[in-house]
């Protein structure tokens, strides 16, 4: 029997991906182009058998312009990317995205909302979610009869 | 299942000139901004630390090239994976106007701002007009 060995919730990322593949290959690429990049900021993410780690791209944010909050196994970032005021400006190019940001991630299990850690560094945000005492693989000893 | 041409970040396809380190090279997205006096130029140069960046400025050409530490190990199996890790490189053709002993540059938060003044001979100049 077929098997999907795909994390459920990253079926609906593939589908996107998906359409852009089928797009492209229809050379749609001027109406396609502008909508084509994901969400802001763009995450990876992965885990260990204590955690789940999101790492977010997030050049130009100030830790202070960035609210980060676990809920169950829900992830959501805010943030705002800082807009260049000045007069008399002409923009020869616009290439990076400016205002406000909001990201919901939904996590492979429940993690420990009050021990969630968060660094920026570089332009660099990485988030530790230690896994919920339930998600996390247990040893079970096996007795001798 | 997924490819690395879904990665948000696109690749350089060939870099002039090619490099000694393998790996990766990504297009920093910029923006470009003329104000009356100067050019500036913003990178977005996420994980680049002082230490890795080096801008150069030759015969018009604008080199921007960032090296990136790899932040995790390479066998990592990602769960969801929306950028790839690697360094940036892009080039400028800024032209001639520029006045390159007075380019600055910093570095915050993971993006490069570069104040390019533009040559003094291309200044606009404002013309008094003599009362006769």
């Amino acid at each position: 029997m077929w098997r999907n060995t795909m994390p459920w919730w990253n079926a609906f990322e593939e589908l996107r991906r998906e359409m852009d593949r089928v797009f492209d290959n229809y050379n749609l690429g001027l109406l396609t182009r502008p909508t084509r990049r994901t969400a802001f900021p763009p995450l990876n993410v992965w885990d260990n058998a204590e955690c789940v780690f999101v790492e977010a791209e997030v050049p130009g944010v100030k830790p202070e312009d960035l609210e980060i909050s676990a809920v169950g196994n829900e992830l959501t970032l805010k943030g705002r990317r800082p807009t260049l005021d000045g007069k008399d400006l002409v923009y020869h190019r616009q290439e990076r995205g400016v205002g406000e940001f909001t990201r919901v991630v939904t996590l492979p299990c429940d993690v420990n909302a009050d021990k969630v850690e968060a660094t920026i560094k570089d332009g660099v945000l990485r988030i530790e979610l230690p896994k919920a005492a339930e998600a996390r693989p247990r040893q079970i000893a096996v007795k001798t009869a | 299942m997924s490819t690395e041409s879904s990665l948000q970040k696109s690749e350089a396809q060939i870099v002039q000139p090619e490099r000694v380190r393998g790996g990766p090279t990504y297009v920093p997205a910029v923006d470009i901004v003329e104000a009356n006096d100067k050019l500036m130029l913003m990178a977005d140069l996420p994980g680049v630390t002082r230490d890795g960046l080096d801008v150069q400025y030759e015969r018009g050409q604008l080199t921007i090239s960032g090296r990136v530490t790899p932040r995790q190990d390479p066998n990592t199996e990602y769960l969801l994976r929306e950028y790839g890790v690697g360094d940036f490189y892009r080039v400028f053709e800024v032209g001639e106007g520029i006045d390159a002993q007075k380019i600055e540059a910093e570095l915050s938060n993971g993006v490069l701002t570069l104040h390019l003044p533009k040559a003094q001979a291309l200044m606009p100049r404002k013309i008094a007009v003599k009362a006769t």
